[in-house]
C-alpha cells in the first residue's frame, strides 16, 4: 500500500481534483458579483454543514439546531465589526471560541438525551434562537438587525474586487477546515468518534471515554458551524446586514438537508449538499414558486428512501458495483469480510452498510 | 389575585390546544415509536379539509369527523409509502423524512388552499360557562377539555381492552416478536399513523376557531405540544392532556411573572423539555424503560 | 409419511454475505431434531429462514406447503412457532399479556385454559402474571418465551439457542420442560444449540452445521458416539 502508487483510480481522481481546483479558483474571475457572492455563501454554508457532518454524520448525534451556532458566529462578527470596530478576520477566533463553549454546554445534557429526543431539543433550540436575538435587541439590533461594514480587500490585494476578495478568503478558510476535519476523521480520534456512532457500548468496552468524546465533538462541531457563520457575514458584497430572519429553524433544516443530500458521513458531501440547497431552490422557483417547496420536501423524502447515504454515498455504492463488475473486487471482498462477522450470536444479524465513504 | 387566576385560566385555555396536538404526538409515539415532526402540518392540512366541508354546508361536527376519517386513510398511506421503507433503525432518516413531510405538506397546503386565513366555525360558543368575579371560564375551553378527556378514555379502552390495542402495544414493544406471534405488523403501523392523523385533525379543528385557520396554524404550537408530550410522558395519552394544561399554565405564568420569559414564553417550554428529559425522561405518567443489558 | 418440515438446498444470507450455502434437513411430526454448530455456522440464520424472517433460495416446505417468500405472520398460522434468540419477550407488557399474545392467531375458546395450564407448569409465571415481563430473570423470560410460543398450539416449535445466557441448572430444567412438551403435546421441536450435550439428550436426530453446510447427521446416539462430533462439540 505505497502512497505514491499510481493506480488508475488515483490518476482519475487526481486529474479530477486538478480540474476542480482550477474551476474553483476561476469562479470569481468569470462570474458577476452576485453569482460569485452566491458561491461564497455556498462555501461558508458548506463549512457549517461540515461541522454538522462531524457531529451527526460521523458521531451519530442528531442536531436540528446548527443554524443557531451559525447564527451565533454570524452575530458575533456582525456586532464586533459594526459596534466595536474590530477588523473582520480578527472576529473569527472569538466566534469560534464562543461557539465551542456553547457547543460544549449543549453537548453536556446531550449526553443523556439521544436520537429523536436530541433532535427535538436541538430543534427547540434553533426555534428559540431568533427569539433570543429579539429579546436582547439592545445588543443585537432586534428584528431590524445590524449593518455589517464592508469586508474590503487590503492594499496588497487591491486588484481584487470586494466580492472576489471575500470569495478567496472564505475559500482559504474552507480548504484548511476541510483538510483538518478530514485528517481528524482518519486519525485514531476520528475512529473513536465513528465507533461511538456505530455502537456506544462496544466503543466503551474498547476504552473510549464516551462523555469526553461526545461533548468534545459537539463543541468542535459547533465551533466549525460558528466559523461558517462568521465567514458568512463577510460576504458583504451582497449581504449588508444580519437579522434574525436569516437564522431561523429553516436555516438548521437547510443544513440538515444539505448534509443528507450530499452524504451524511462524508467529507465532500457538505459541499455538494450546500451547492444543492443554495442553487436548486432558485432554479426551481423560477419554474414554479409554490411547488418548488413541495418538491424540496419531496426530494428530502425520496433521498432517504432511495439514497440514504446521499449522493456521495450513492456514488460509493456505484463505485463498488463498478469495481465488482471490472473484477477489481479487493474492496468488495473487504466489505464482505466485515459483514461476514455478522453471523455470530446476534439476534438481528443483518449488517448495516451505510454510505460512509472511508 | 384575580390577575393570577385569570392567567391560570388563560393558561388552561392555551394548554387545552397544546394537549390536543400532544395527543396525536403521543399516539404516534406509543404505537410507532417515533416522534413525528410533521404532525402539526398534517393536522393543519386536515383542518382545511374540515373547513372546506363546513364551508359547503355540512354541519361542523360532521365536517370534523369526515376530515378525521380522511386523515386516517391519509396517515396510513403516508406510513406505508414514506415511513415504512425507511426502516425503524435509521433515526436520522426518520427525522429527515418527517421534516420533509413537514415542508411538503405546508407547501402543498399553501398551493391548494392559498395563504389567506380563514375563519373556522365553532363547536362551542366562546361564551362564559362559569364566572368567578372577573375570572371567566369559557364554554369552549371546557368543551375542548371534555372532548380530550373522552378521547383519552377511548384510547385507554383501545389499548388495554381490545385485541387491536394489545397488538399495537406489542408492535411498539418488540416488532419482531409481534411478527412471530402472527400480528400483521404492517397493518398495525398503518393504523397507528392513521389514528394519530385523525387526532391531529381533531386538534386542528379544536384550535382553529381561536387561532384562525391558516398555514401557520400549528407551527406556533408544535414545540409547546412536544413539551406537553414530553412532560406527560410520550406513551401516555392522559399525560398528554395533563402535560398540555401544565405547559399552558406555565407558559402564561412565566411570561407574566418572570421577566426573563416576558415575550419569550417559548423559552419556558424549552426549559421544561430539557429538564424533563434530563431528570425524568419518562415524564409524569409514562412508563420507565426497563432494559436488561 | 411426509415430514412436517422439509428443507432442501437452503441458501440464505444477509445482503452480500451468504451464510447458508445449500443445506437440507427434515423434521417429522412429533420429532425432536437438533442442529449443532459453532458461532457463525449459520444456526440462527437457519431458524430465521424457516420462520420466514429472511429471504431464501432453495425450498422450505411445512406440512406439504411451500413457505418460501411468505411472511412470518403467515407462517405462524401454518402451525410454526419461533422462540427467538434472546427470548424476544415483550418487555413492556405483563406476563399475562405476553401469553395472550402467543395465542393471537387462535380463534377458539380454550385460550384461557391453555394459559392456566402453563401457569401450572411454570408457577413463577403465575406469581408474576400481572408484572411487567422485563423485570424477570433470563431463565424466567425463557420459560415465558416457550409458554408464549406454545400458546399458539404449534405443530412445530423452533428454538434458537434456548440455553444462551442461562445458568446450567436453569438450562437443565428448561430442556426437561421441552422434552415434556414434545412428549405430552406431540409438538415437534427444532432446536439449534451450541450446548450439544443437553440438546442431544432430548433429541431423536441431529445435524451438524459448519460454515453453512451440513457436515454430519444421524440419530442422537450416533452423533454422541461420533469422534469428530465429540471433539468439536461435546468438549471431549
Amino acid at each position: 500500500m505505497t502512497r505514491l502508487a499510481l493506480t488508475p483510480r488515483r490518476v482519475v481522481l487526481g486529474v479530477l481534483a486538478v480540474v476542480l481546483a482550477v474551476v474553483v479558483l476561476y469562479i470569481p474571475q468569470y462570474f458577476v458579483e452576485f453569482r460569485t457572492a452566491q458561491f461564497t455563501s455556498v462555501i461558508a454554508i458548506s463549512i457549517a454543514v461540515l461541522g454538522l457532518a462531524l457531529l451527526t454524520g460521523f458521531n451519530g448525534q442528531i442536531s436540528v439546531g446548527h443554524g443557531a451556532f451559525f447564527g451565533v458566529g454570524a452575530y458575533t462578527t456582525a456586532i464586533l465589526t459594526a459596534d466595536h470596530g474590530w477588523s473582520h478576520l480578527s472576529t473569527v477566533p472569538v466566534a469560534m471560541i464562543l461557539c465551542l463553549a456553547i457547543g460544549v454546554m449543549v453537548g453536556l445534557p446531550a449526553l443523556r438525551i439521544s436520537g429523536l429526543y436530541l433532535a427535538l431539543v436541538t430543534l427547540a433550540l434553533a426555534t428559540l434562537f431568533p427569539l433570543v436575538i429579539q429579546k436582547y435587541s439592545d445588543v443585537t439590533g432586534g428584528s431590524t438587525g445590524i449593518g455589517v461594514p464592508d469586508f474590503e480587500p487590503p492594499d496588497w490585494a487591491s486588484g481584487l474586487t470586494e466580492d472576489q476578495w471575500a470569495y478567496y478568503v472564505i475559500l482559504a478558510f474552507a480548504v484548511v477546515t476541510f483538510v483538518l476535519v478530514r485528517n481528524l476523521i482518519r486519525s485514531r480520534v476520528g475512529r473513536a468518534i465513528i465507533a461511538i456512532r456505530d455502537g456506544e457500548v462496544a466503543a466503551e468496552v474498547l476504552g473510549v471515554n464516551l462523555a469526553r468524546y461526545k461533548v468534545a465533538t459537539f463543541g468542535i462541531s459547533a465551533m466549525i458551524a460558528g466559523l461558517g457563520g462568521s465567514l458568512f457575514v463577510m460576504n458583504t458584497a451582497v449581504l449588508d446586514r444580519v437579522d434574525p430572519s436569516q437564522y431561523t429553524i429553516a436555516r438548521s433544516i437547510e443544513f440538515l438537508a444539505a448534509l443528507v443530500i450530499g452524504g451524511a458521513a462524508t467529507i465532500m458531501g457538505p459541499v455538494l449538499g450546500s451547492l444543492f440547497i443554495v442553487f436548486v431552490p432558485e432554479f426551481s422557483s423560477d419554474i414554479n414558486a409554490e411547488l418548488s417547496r413541495v418538491i424540496f420536501g419531496g426530494v428530502l423524502i425520496v433521498m432517504m428512501l432511495v439514497l440514504p447515504g446521499g449522493v456521495l454515498g450513492g456514488l460509493t455504492r456505484l463505485e463498488a458495483g463498478t469495481l465488482r463488475r471490472l473484477g477489481r473486487d479487493r474492496q468488495w471482498r473487504r466489505l464482505r469480510a466485515t459483514a461476514a462477522e455478522a453471523d455470530s450470536p446476534d439476534p438481528d444479524g443483518s449488517p448495516t452498510v451505510d454510505g460512509a465513504a472511508t | 389575585m384575580e390577575l393570577f387566576f385569570n392567567q391560570v385560566i388563560n393558561g388552561i385555555q392555551q394548554g387545552a390546544i397544546y394537549a390536543a396536538l400532544a395527543l396525536a404526538l403521543v399516539l404516534i409515539f406509543r404505537s410507532n415509536s417515533l416522534l413525528n415532526f410533521a404532525q402539526g402540518e398534517m393536522a393543519m392540512f386536515s383542518t382545511f379539509i374540515a373547513w372546506i366541508l363546513a364551508d359547503n354546508g355540512f354541519p361542523v361536527v360532521f365536517a370534523i369527523l369526515a376530515a378525521m376519517a380522511v386523515s386516517v386513510v391519509g396517515g396510513a398511506i403516508i406510513e406505508r409509502t414514506l415511513i415504512r421503507p425507511v426502516g425503524s433503525d435509521n433515526v436520522l432518516a426518520i427525522v429527515i423524512v418527517t421534516i420533509g413531510i413537514f415542508i411538503a405538506t405546508n407547501a402543498l397546503a399553501g398551493w391548494i388552499y392559498g395563504t389567506d386565513g380563514r375563519v373556522f366555525p365553532r363547536i362551542f360558543a366562546n361564551e362564559s360557562l362559569v364566572t368567578f368575579g372577573d375570572v371567566t371560564v369559557t364554554q369552549e375551553t371546557t368543551g375542548i377539555i371534555a372532548i380530550l378527556l373522552v378521547v383519552v378514555g377511548l384510547l385507554y379502552l383501545l389499548f388495554q381492552h381490545t385485541k387491536v390495542g394489545l397488538a399495537m402495544r406489542a408492535v411498539s414493544s418488540n416488532a419482531e416478536s409481534a411478527q412471530l406471534v402472527g400480528i400483521r405488523v404492517g397493518r398495525i403501523l398503518m393504523l397507528g399513523w392513521g389514528l394519530a392523523a385523525a387526532l391531529g385533525a381533531l386538534a386542528g379543528s379544536l384550535a382553529a376557531p381561536q387561532l384562525n385557520l391558516s398555514l401557520n396554524l400549528m407551527q406556533g404550537l408544535l414545540i409547546y405540544a412536544f413539551a406537553a408530550a414530553t412532560l406527560g410522558g410520550f406513551d401516555s395519552p392522559l399525560g398528554a392532556v395533563v402535560g398540555g394544561l401544565i405547559v399552558g399554565v406555565t407558559q402564561t405564568l412565566a411570561g407574566q411573572y418572570i421577566d426573563f420569559f416576558d415575550g419569550f414564553e417559548l423559552g419556558s417550554a424549552f426549559l421544561l423539555i430539557l429538564v424533563v428529559l434530563l431528570v425524568r425522561p419518562q415524564g409524569l405518567f409514562g412508563r420507565a424503560v426497563v432494559t436488561r443489558v | 409419511m411426509t415430514p412436517l418440515l422439509e428443507v432442501a438446498d437452503l441458501e440464505a444470507g444477509y445482503g452480500p454475505v451468504q451464510v447458508l450455502r445449500g443445506m437440507s434437513f427434515t423434521v417429522d411430526a412429533g420429532e425432536t431434531v437438533v442442529i449443532l454448530g459453532a458461532n457463525g455456522a449459520g444456526k440462527t440464520t437457519t431458524i430465521r429462514a424457516v420462520s420466514g424472517m429472511i429471504d431464501t433460495k432453495g425450498s422450505v416446505v411445512v406440512d406439504g406447503k411451500s413457505v418460501g417468500g411468505r411472511r412470518p405472520e403467515d407462517i405462524v398460522r401454518l402451525g410454526v412457532a419461533h422462540v427467538p434468540q434472546g427470548r424476544g419477550t415483550f418487555v413492556d407488557l405483563t406476563v399475562e399479556e405476553n401469553l395472550r399474545l402467543g395465542a393471537f392467531t387462535r380463534k377458539d375458546d380454550d385460550v384461557a385454559a391453555d394459559m392456566d395450564h402453563w401457569y401450572e407448569v411454570f408457577p413463577r409465571l403465575h406469581e408474576r402474571r400481572d408484572q411487567v415481563a422485563g423485570g424477570m430473570s433470563g431463565g424466567e423470560q425463557q420459560m415465558l418465551a416457550i409458554a408464549r410460543a406454545a400458546m399458539s398450539r404449534p405443530r412445530l416449535l423452533l428454538l434458537d439457542e434456548p440455553s444462551l445466557g442461562l445458568a446450567p441448572i436453569v438450562t437443565q430444567e428448561l430442556f426437561r420442560r421441552l422434552q415434556t412438551l414434545n412428549q405430552e403435546q406431540g409438538t415437534a421441536l427444532l432446536v439449534v444449540e451450541q450446548n450439544a450435550n443437553l440438546a442431544l439428550s432430548i433429541a431423536e436426530r441431529g445435524y451438524v452445521l459448519e460454515a453453512g453446510l451440513i457436515v454430519a447427521q444421524g440419530t442422537a446416539a450416533e452423533l454422541q458416539a461420533d469422534e469428530s462430533v465429540r471433539q468439536a462439540y461435546l468438549g471431549i
